[in-house]
């Protein structure tokens, strides 16, 4: 089983109640499998269970970089936030966490 | 890199940042300018409250510290200093910076204050002002109103600069345009010049958070890739920016951390949400174009950053009192600790609800098992696990209720639980954002200082 953080590193930022995590890829071969089947349908199923959503994604090839933006995910933004994280900097660490798909 | 560079550091990234990398920087020579970017969203809410109470407060806590231990490298060696630890009030920290100067024998030293963004009476004088988180009027939140401040552009702390002031004291300013405004001054770009533009904004966006480019929030011990040497000294980053544009990155020789292709990447895209319309007050910034490539041991040059014209509206963040969270927190741990852990949250609960206690909303944490992912977190049975209830509501005392209940797990709840922190209550200071036409700002500036010795 392979999972993002097999292939990519990860970092999470905030604005209001919207995270960003952008997911970067470590060589060329793991950004293909990235770009193909990190899909947002797949991010959101992974951050659901926090409330959060919907998902956009945005494509960086250049930098082997996907740009996930998820909103409502941060308990109603920083400032009103009753969790221990109210940034959601560990947010990052739950998208290393996703279950990738075998490769065909 | 050629000496016709411009070299700007970045002295902090956030309201507590570590000061020795700045200090590395001045004493090294390494820079013409350091640029500190301390304001969070909410912080200039949190210093408007301490200027109410005190005139000659309500700026950075560490402003003092900070220019106590750079002012006498950066004036020895020609550095100017910019930032955005005026918060709630710019003139009052450029008056402290010009004491502190006096102190260290530095009669000399000018301090320009940049005001403007302080828009709270246009804001309170337009109740239709639509907010964009709620969609609702700004009349909704009027009544609870504390500070309302508008994002100030490149050109704000330009009219500082353009003082001859060696120090540059601001409040809400957008962070990339803290960076971009010294080259500008120093090159004399038009403002129009969309490409020069672009080239100071993404370097401005890459450096605000200092170390988070050479090796902050990186290190992943599991992850050979993800080392960061050097960790307890970690160096600041520093652009050299030309004035055609063209930008290296690199930081501090002898300094620990890291600057390549893998950090600079993850900071590019920190905070960004669709990374071809990254919108500041000076330019409409477009990331998908940007190549990262390392040119030598931390240093990376970026190149294809392009940009549209600014947007018409600014953004303003209005700051407004809502309620109370009130938290405790007690631990358990042995056999059955998650069991005891869920027990105590329920007659944590049961009682306050029995109290009469209503909370518009609470929360939750087995610290240890499901504080930090909630119910995406993984199948886990720690040894110990520490139970956390938060909750918002209007009311103070029953805020305060939910602290004291969860400290009552002492003697009144299941067996063994330790470790119960004092009850606390903290005013909540929500943060939401507005647009206004940027017509609507007046700068304002004040220099400060300049005795003749």
């Amino acid at each position: 089983m392979t999972i993002v953080h097999d292939l990519a590193h990860a970092r999470a930022g905030d604005k209001g109640n919207t995270s960003n995590i952008v997911v970067v890829a470590y060589d060329t071969a793991g950004w293909h499998r990235l770009q193909r089947d990190l899909t947002a349908e797949r991010v959101a199923a992974a951050f659901a269970p926090v409330g959060a959503g919907p998902v956009m994604r945005y494509e960086l090839p250049r930098l082997s970089a996907l740009n996930f933006v998820i909103e409502n995910a941060l308990g109603g933004g920083v400032s009103r936030s009753l969790s221990i994280d109210p940034h959601g900097k560990a947010l990052s660490a739950l998208m290393l966490t996703i279950d990738m798909p075998n490769p065909e | 890199m050629t000496d016709q560079r411009l070299r700007i550091g970045a002295g902090a990234g956030f309201a507590d940042d570590r000061i020795e990398p700045a200090v590395a920087m001045a004493e090294a020579g390494a820079v013409d300018y350091l640029v500190f970017e301390c304001l969070a969203e909410r912080t200039v809410a949190r210093e408007v409250q301490a200027r109410q109470a005190d005139p000659n407060a309500g700026f950075n806590p560490h402003l003092c510290a900070r220019m106590r231990a750079v002012l006498p490298a950066a004036m020895r060696n020609g550095i100017k200093i910019v930032s955005n630890m005026g918060a709630a009030n710019p003139a009052a920290a450029a008056r402290a910076t010009i004491e502190v100067a006096a102190d260290l024998c530095l009669p000399r030293l000018r301090a320009a204050a940049v005001t403007g963004d302080d828009v709270t009476e246009l804001v309170r004088a337009r109740p239709d002002l639509m907010l964009m988180e709620s969609g609702d009027p700004v009349a909704s939140i009027l009544p609870d109103l504390v500070s309302a401040n508008v994002y100030l552009g490149a050109d704000a702390v330009l009219a500082g600069l353009e003082t001859g002031a060696e120090v540059v004291l601001t409040g809400r300013v957008a962070d990339p345009s803290l960076f971009l405004a010294p080259a500008m001054f120093h090159f004399g770009w038009d403002p129009g010049d969309l490409d020069r533009l672009a080239a100071g904004s993404v370097m401005g966006h890459l450096l605000e958070c200092a170390a988070q480019l050479t090796g902050g929030c990186f290190a992943d011990p599991t992850r050979l890739e993800k080392q960061v040497p050097g960790m307890d000294n970690i160096g600041n980053p520093i652009a050299w920016i030309g004035a055609d544009g063209a930008l290296d990155l690199t930081k501090l020789p002898g300094t620990g951390g890291r600057l390549d292709r893998r950090t600079a990447t993850e900071q590019l895209l920190y905070e960004v949400h669709d990374p071809a319309r990254y919108i500041t007050p000076d330019c409409t910034l477009d990331m998908t174009g940007i190549d990262l490539v390392e040119n030598g041991r931390d240093q990376v040059r970026v190149t294809g950053a392009r940009a549209d014209a600014p947007p018409l509206q600014l953004k303003v963040l209005v700051a407004y009192a809502d309620g109370f969270i009130g938290e405790g927190q007690v631990g358990y741990a042995g056999i059955g600790a998650v069991e005891r852990a869920r027990l105590a949250a329920q007659v944590v609960q049961d009682r306050l609800r029995r109290r009469g206690f209503v909370y518009d909303e609470m929360r939750v944490d087995l610290i240890g098992c499901t504080s930090l992912h909630g119910a995406a977190s993984g199948p886990s049975e720690p040894y110990e696990v520490r139970l956390r209830i938060a909750a918002r509501c209007r009311d103070r005392a029953a805020a305060a209720a939910v602290g004291f209940e969860v400290r009552a797990m002492h003697v009144n709840g299941p067996t063994g639980g330790g470790g119960g922190s004092v009850a606390s209550v903290r005013d909540v200071m929500a943060v939401q954002s507005l647009l206004i036409p940027r017509e609507l700002i007046s700068l304002g500036i004040e220099v400060f200082g300049g005795r003749q010795p």
